[in-house]
């Protein structure tokens, strides 16, 4: 079976002339299918690029990205859009939209698959899975950071994604909190065998994790 | 209503739900537009102002077909011709009368310094010539005798009353004795502050430079059932075309409107103040709805992030447009009735609302909105979605 994620011979650069910085050097590694794999490393070290590049949100420079079978470098908008559906994303900042409510935010994450019918209802449940059933029709102003954070838990695992890219989620949360998030993405995704890469600083979390890659400086740390 | 339009759209409206979210800043949004609206409003109704005025004295003509000399641009401003084309129009089967008509100008000075500046009309007491004045022409038989529009600007209310009354009212006319027996209605224009209508005879020793025998309009009125055009073609074989030029009432009209709009510094200057306005709508629009999407760029790189595509963005981006061109639509709209009401009391002039003009300001918004919207979330097509976090 192809792993979920394969990673060849990737860098990336930013900046553009005289600015232009290497920040990606030759990563390689590939990441089966099911797995809870936590990405470490120094802040700088490229942890959030390699992720952004291997969730579509950045284009590929040179090297080769697939992920679950599909190459996303040079893929077209469309190809990148549809990708994204089977992904879910949870951000550093919880990246909620502000005007609408909890609900309304998880609904966002089923309605890109096409009109779902009782997709209110089902959002629901995803909140309920991670607790905020009496907080469906609050907007974020009103939820507190580690209630707004398990939303966007919610959010990315209402679309039944494949595979679930997490940026640092526990870094707005105290330590109970960001424990019972990452506990729950855990939980949930060994339930539905999706495949999670989590970025984080949280030494406590690494217990939970199938597998740990580390960066430094760019490049990939071997095991 | 959050489920109606749910299920209208398709989804949930997301673009509704941005702008109600955020009282203070639709609010400023919806009158921004209103305030583009108000601008276009204005200066459409200057210029239909213009038009409607040059109409109102062709209105005013008991005339189905107007003889003119051929460097006559508007009503009032052609050289004489002479008063044998009358004679010539006559002898053309189908015409059943013909009258000859003088204009002059003349400043109305008060005592007090107040002003008016007169268009005046000589007519033939004999003939008809102005609606108004049927039954009662044969008053401007008397020497001096003429009657005056009731809508001229700065006449004072006690001289209609005194008209109405049925006392003669007697003022100098730039040096010369004229007596107001009544009056009628024709309407000030841009050039002018009202009508004055006099006999011929009272006219030419008014006016010492002009003759019985060289009236500037000759008003022809066909046999009931003729078509004006066919007929005025018909005038037009006998008539010398080196000094006279027929055409039927409404040809004259659309000429000298367009004449006046497209010649006439003050129509330039409407249809630039046209121009102009629809532009600073646009830009107002423009900054509303990009300011907008630039505040949630956040959000939509979320939900590009997600897997939505960027039909799904234009598509919450022209719902604003929409709510905001119609909602703004409204206080744009009410504040140009006001306004119109304003200027129509102030200078004397109809500044009216015709239907056609409301839809097409509501009609342009949208589409001004639309193209704004689609314009404004460019960049969000271009960008990664992680460059915008």
């Amino acid at each position: 079976m192809e792993p979920a994620i394969t990673v060849r011979a990737l860098d990336h650069h930013f900046g553009e002339g005289e600015a232009r910085r290497q920040v990606l050097f030759g990563v390689e590694f590939d990441i089966a299918r099911g797995a809870l794999v936590v990405l470490m490393g120094a802040s700088g070290s490229g942890k959030t690029t390699l992720l952004t590049l291997l969730g579509g949100l950045r284009s590929v420079q040179a090297g080769s990205v697939r992920v679950l079978g599909r190459e996303m470098a040079g893929a077209s908008a469309r190809v990148l859009a549809e990708a994204r559906r089977r992904m879910g994303f949870i951000f550093q900042a919880h990246n909620l939209h502000e005007s609408l409510t909890a609900v309304q935010n998880v609904r966002l994450a089923l309605d890109v698959h096409g009109a779902v019918p009782e997709a209110e209802a089902a959002a629901a449940r995803a909140l309920s899975l991670v607790g905020l059933e009496d907080r469906l029709h609050y907007h974020p102003a009103r939820l507190s950071g580690g209630q707004k954070q398990r939303v966007a838990v919610a959010r990315a695992l209402a679309g039944s994604p494949e595979i679930i890219f997490a940026d640092e989620p526990t870094a707005a949360l105290d330590a109970e909190n960001g424990l019972a998030v990452v506990a729950l993405l855990k939980r949930l995704g060994a339930a539905r065998g999706t495949t999670t890469l989590m970025v984080t600083h949280d030494n406590r979390v690494l217990d939970l994790a199938d597998r740990i890659l580390t960066m430094r400086d760019g490049r990939l740390m071997p095991a | 209503m959050i489920a109606l339009a749910t299920r209208l759209l398709g989804r949930l409206p997301i673009g509704w739900l941005q702008l109600a979210h955020r009282r203070g800043r639709f609010l400023a949004a919806i009158l921004g537009v209103g305030f583009a609206n108000l601008l276009v409003f204005m200066q459409l109704g200057f210029m239909g102002a213009l038009t409607s005025t040059v109409g109102l004295p062709y209105a005013a003509l008991d005339a189905d077909i107007l003889i003119q000399a051929p460097d006559a641009n508007t009503l009032t401003d052609g050289s004489p011709l002479p008063r044998q084309r009358m004679l010539d129009a006559l002898a053309v089967p189908g015409v059943i009368a013909a009258a000859p008509v003088f204009m002059g100008k003349l400043e109305w000075r008060s005592a007090d310094g107040s002003a008016r500046s007169l268009d005046v009309m000589g007519v033939d007491p004999r003939l008809p010539s102005l609606r108004a004045l049927e039954g009662r022409r044969e008053v401007l038989t008397l020497p001096g005798a003429a009657f005056i529009d009731r809508a001229t600007r700065n006449v004072p209310p006690e001289v209609f009353a005194a008209l109405d009354a049925g006392t003669p009212q007697r003022f100098e006319f730039q040096g010369r004795g004229l007596t107001l027996h009544g009056s009628f209605t024709i309407g000030g224009s841009f050039s002018g502050d009202g009508w004055l209508v006099m006999s011929d005879q009272s006219f030419v020793s008014l006016f010492r430079n002009r003759s019985l025998h060289a009236p500037n309009l000759v008003l022809v009125r066909a046999a009931p059932g003729k078509d004006a055009a066919a007929l005025a073609a018909r005038i037009n074989a006998v008539l010398p075309s080196a000094d006279a030029v027929a055409r039927p009432l409404a040809t004259a009209l659309a000429r000298d409107t367009a004449f006046q709009t497209t010649q006439r510094p003050v129509g330039i200057i409407f249809g630039m103040g046209v121009l102009m306005g629809a532009l600073v709508g646009l830009i107002i629009v423009y900054q509303v709805l990009s300011s907008d999407v630039a505040d949630h760029l956040r959000e939509y790189a979320t939900m590009k992030a997600m897997g939505y595509r960027q039909g799904f963005f234009l598509g919450i981006i022209m719902e604003q447009a929409v709510v905001l061109a119609s909602l703004g639509f409204i206080p744009g709209s009410v504040m140009a009735y006001g306004l119109y009401a304003l200027l129509t009391a102030v200078t004397g002039i109809d500044v009216l609302m015709p239907p056609e003009r409301l839809l097409g300001v509501l009609a342009g918004t949208v589409v001004m909105c639309v193209a704004s919207g689609a314009l404004a979330t460019r960049r969000l097509a271009r960008a990664d979605p992680a460059e915008l976090f």
